[in-house]
């Protein structure tokens, strides 16, 4: 599972795109890309976070999802290394497990503002496997 | 973009007439080569603009545009609230009322050059930026309704600014209108600790010389002379405005679908002015303002602090504090009536011409300044508003260079380090907490801002003044 994600250019930002077996793999791994918009370096699972957030449709709640995990970031000033999804229809149930931000070791390059509706797309690809991005506005 | 596509009918002007679902043209100002380097994505949201109720005018693009989220950034766009107008919160963005202020030293570069590594490395310090940087003051509730409602007013009256800047913000440095209520508990909360941080990504603050004077009368009234040292601040309004332009997007998918307007794009989510929703955003995105006036007020005053240290008989005087991300009320001549409209300015300046009644009194015979950040190499550009502006793209004109590149492109072509290296070896020192920052901001990632500058001075939008080079650079 490691590593099924991918960053997609943007004129101003990044695409963050994510992989998996599941929908909710998919959202796992596009968090992972989340977290690599802003450090190279490795993030510990120390502290766990519980988020849940509830959408219209599918994509609009990976968009939800990455809020959440902005959210969470910008408040406990917190990077998040680990993630763990449930997916219920248009409900998530997710934990994050991270550690607070560490400026030397996490060298943290940019902080993400929001999730947008730009090249928003979750869907099972016709290889079988879900995929879930969208662009993040730096 | 294939120029061939446009109806080309002067210069600087790029039209795709009305056709299908279009309510309005859109209007592209730029030069044959800014056009050929624009994304394909900025025809297809201009026009999609184009497509919403209520739009009066055109749908503008400024020289500078690049592909944004529903509207393109550099799109200006005006609506009717008796015209069944929108407003929309992707047509503001995500960093509400992002925007740069200049302040004038009175220094010269020789005053600067003996104390520069010294004067880089005190601003890292004095000023948080980046993602974990945490500024020194924290808001309780009571003082979070006043900052939202008091904007840079607030700021000063805490001791963090001058009285005598407040002419010199756009509004006097208070958003009327603001509506504290209306900013959620979750978009306070990400702004508690974050007053007088700069944020990241293309956020800076700069010590800049005046290398070249373009229009000396201007110029003298402005204040700026050749190799004088001014200080440039481009943030917005932080987690709190990202936030707000966060919840309301999701809102207004809701809104617009309950009013009936068919979105082209998801992003382009908006509201009828004349609805709860529309109204809430308005309060709220107006508050968001009053944030990022406050808070280019406090680090103005950090950098008083730091420049007081160093040269203790310096004052440092505001220019202008102008934001390019926003939605204001305002008055404009169309078809020779004077309308009342709301303007959607997305990585657009506003720019008012000679004699607009809102300029302060000892700027009003020449125009706004308009402030233009170019790239860490390039330098910036300082531009007066021309009455033309208002006619051409409601008083607008371009913000910055515009990328010319992604950020994945840019890291995978530049080293943070080398980037950091060569710029030294320039005399321009950059300081950030990120090395990675620095290469995805490399100068080359940038268009052009010359030629961005120009265009918009040939398009009848701003008029150039003064190009400056950057001595110190603190990035996010």
């Amino acid at each position: 599972m490691n590593g099924a994600w991918e960053h997609f250019p943007h004129d101003a930002d990044v695409g963050v795109r994510g992989f998996g077996a599941t929908a909710a793999e998919a959202f796992e791994q596009a968090a992972f890309a989340l977290t690599a918009v802003v450090t190279d370096s490795p993030v510990k699972p120390a502290v766990a976070v519980e988020v849940s957030c509830d959408a219209a449709d599918i994509e609009l709640l990976l968009v939800e999802w990455l809020n959440a995990i902005i959210f969470e970031m910008a408040t406990r000033t917190m990077l998040f290394g680990r993630f763990e999804v449930q997916l219920e229809g248009t409900h998530v149930q997710g934990r994050l497990w991270g550690e607070r931000v560490d400026i030397k070791r996490h060298a943290p390059a940019c902080e993400p503002k929001g999730a947008t509706y730009t090249a928003l797309r979750v869907a099972k690809e016709s290889d079988g496997r879900w995929s879930a991005g969208c662009v993040i506005d730096v | 973009m294939d120029p061939a596509r446009f109806n080309h009918t002067d210069e600087m002007t790029w039209r795709v007439e009305r056709e299908g679902e279009m309510r309005a043209p859109a209007v592209i100002y730029a030069d044959e080569d800014l056009i050929r380097g624009m994304d394909e994505q900025v025809y297809v949201q201009a026009t999609n603009v184009a497509k919403l109720p209520g739009i009066v005018g055109a749908s503008y693009v400024m020289p500078d545009a690049h592909w944004g989220y529903g509207f393109p950034i550099g799109g200006v766009a005006a609506f009717d609230p008796d015209a069944g107008g929108v407003v929309s919160a992707g047509g503001v963005g995500f960093d509400i009322s992002c925007g740069v202020r200049t302040m004038l030293t009175g220094l010269t570069v020789k005053d600067i050059l003996p104390v520069q590594r010294s004067l880089v490395d005190s601003l890292f310090r004095q000023i948080p930026a980046g993602l974990g940087s945490e500024g020194a003051i924290t808001l309780d509730a009571t003082e979070m309704e006043a900052m939202l409602a008091g904007g840079a007013r607030w700021a000063i009256g805490r001791g963090w600014g001058e009285e005598r800047d407040l002419p010199r913000i756009e509004e006097n440095g208070t958003m009327s209108g603001a509506k504290p209520e209306f900013v959620s508990d979750r978009a306070k909360k990400r702004q508690r600790c974050e007053m007088g941080t700069l944020g990241s990504g293309n956020h800076y603050l700069e010590v800049q010389a005046v290398a070249e004077i373009l229009d000396r009368s201007t110029a003298d009234v402005f204040g700026l002379k050749q190799d004088e040292v001014v200080v440039t601040i481009h943030c917005g309004s932080r987690g709190l405005g990202h936030q707000i332009g966060t919840e309301f997007l999701a809102e207004m998918i809701g809104a617009a679908q309950q009013a009936g307007i068919v979105l082209p794009d998801r992003e382009l989510a908006c509201a009828p002015i004349n609805s709860e929703t529309g109204q809430r955003y308005l309060g709220a995105m107006r508050a968001a303002i009053n944030c990022a006036l406050a808070n280019r007020e406090i680090i103005g005053h950090y950098a008083r602090r730091v420049f007081k240290h160093f040269f203790p008989d310096t004052r440092l005087d505001l220019l202008f504090d102008v934001s390019h991300n926003t939605c204001k009320v305002e008055k404009h001549k169309v078809d020779g009536k004077v309308r009342e409209l709301f303007v959607h300015r997305k990585g657009a300046t506003r720019a008012f011409g000679p004699g607009h009644p809102s300029l302060p009194e000892p700027l009003r015979a020449v125009g706004q300044p308009v402030l233009i950040g170019g790239s860490m190499g390039t330098g910036s550009y300082i531009l007066a508003g021309e009455t033309t502006s208002e006619q051409k793209a409601f008083s607008s004109a371009c913000h910055g260079a515009g990328r010319a590149m992604s950020r994945n492109a840019a890291l995978k072509r530049y080293s943070g380090r080398k980037v950091q290296d060569d710029l030294a070896a320039r005399g321009i020192f950059v300081r950030s907490p990120s090395t990675r920052g620095i290469a995805e901001e490399a100068p080359e990632a940038y268009k052009d801002v010359g030629a961005v500058v120009t265009a918009s001075e040939r398009a009848g939008l701003a008029r150039r003044v003064a190009r400056m080079r950057p001595l110190v650079c603190i990035k996010g």
